[in-house]
């Protein structure tokens, strides 16, 4: 099956999971994008690139096993396979941590990318976890990735960082560049007080991959340390979907997704009169 | 409810300020500067014909939308609504 994957295009897909303002959901996207597409059979690894401020393996709790990172890997001190951590729960899912104790010069972006290279013909999906930020983290994350997802939140803040992002992606040559909109409030955005995913997606003008609703339910399952991809729960459904359009199946929208609502709509129309 | 009819939704206002803070990080052009633009070009119809200045709107936009977000030709549009086409 592996095989089949690869001769289809030639060895694993690279993505880098962004968004230049910290606490949007990086993490969150990641683990549960990974964690869907090895629910989905494919294999795939999760690589944590905030080197000093490690996340990723709570979030997936796997912070008990981890023996060697990313860091180790490149000085040289152990063997990518050796530091690859097996998720248990999903066969196909492995993670290689970030270093704790150390900082974003420990590694390059030259080194990050021999480090995916040597990965490719392992897995059908690669996915980096990008640190906050556009600084040597956010190059090293961004080296060695074929495509990226976006995240942001529907507040000013972010969606303006999520911008300078694209650009930066987009001058580093990036071709695929999809948003995922993390947090929306549909009662917010009926009432008029947040911007509409069709609000966003036309500031930023990037195609749109898949909005989450804000949901307890993400809280929950970080507290645990299990991803809530596939659960029956709103964001769990979410990423769902959003784990099959990466996939590249073109999933219909979840009715809090689509752009504008009825009661915005109406709302809007008072505000031009 | 009644407050739709009377304020802007916080949602237009978060619209309307990203716009404008979108443009000029975009291009590296100030809000300052965009005022600034602004007020030399209703100096200038001014001359000619009489214009409502209060609501005139100048953007720099970038030239295509999708795809090429690049901003390589930022073009700057302008539209000024004409109160008497002569002046008086």
């Amino acid at each position: 099956m592996e095989n089949n994957f690869s001769a289809e295009r030639k060895g694993s897909e690279v993505i880098v999971v962004t968004s230049g303002k910290g606490g949007v959901g990086k993490t969150t996207t990641a683990a549960n994008v990974g964690t869907g597409l090895a629910k989905a059979g494919k294999k795939v690894c999760l690589i944590d690139t905030d080197i000093g401020l490690r996340n990723l393996d709570v979030v997936m709790g796997l912070e008990n096993r981890i023996v060697y990172n990313l860091v180790d890997v490149v000085e040289g001190s152990c063997r990518v396979k050796q530091a690859l951590i097996r998720d248990k729960r999903h066969p196909g899912l492995y993670l290689m941590p970030s270093a704790q104790t150390r900082d974003k010069t420990a590694v390059s972006p030259g080194q990050m990318v021999k480090v995916i290279d040597h990965m490719r013909e392992e897995f059908d999906y690669i996915i980096l976890d990008c640190p906050a930020g556009i600084e040597q983290g956010f190059q090293n994350a961004i080296a060695g990735a074929d495509r990226a997802l976006v995240v942001t939140t529907p507040e000013v803040s972010a969606i303006r960082d999520a911008d300078r992002i694209i650009g930066l992606l987009e001058a580093n040559g990036f071709k695929q560049i999809d948003l995922i909109i993390n947090r929306l409030r549909p009662d917010m955005v009926r009432r008029g007080d947040m911007m509409s995913a069709g609000d966003v997606v036309d500031i930023l003008a990037i195609p749109l991959i898949g909005v989450i609703p804000d949901d307890e339910n993400v809280v929950i399952s970080t507290n645990q340390g299990e991803p809530l991809v596939g659960n029956d729960t709103p964001a769990g459904q979410a990423y769902a979907n959003v784990v099959e359009r990466v996939d590249g199946r073109e999933i219909p929208f979840l009715n809090f997704e689509r752009g504008i609502s009825f009661w915005t709509r109406v709302t809007g129309i008072f505000h031009k009169a | 409810m009644k407050r739709f009819f009377h304020r802007k939704s916080s949602c237009q206002v978060a619209k309307d300020r990203l716009k404008i803070l979108l443009i000029s990080d975009r291009v590296n052009c100030s809000p300052e500067m965009m005022e600034m633009i602004k007020t030399d070009i209703a100096k200038v119809i001014s001359k000619y014909m009489k214009i409502d200045a209060e609501n005139m709107d100048i953007q720099i936009n970038a030239k295509g939308n999708k795809g090429t977000r690049g901003a390589k030709n930022p073009s700057l549009y302008a539209n000024i609504p004409i109160l008497d086409l002569h002046k008086q």
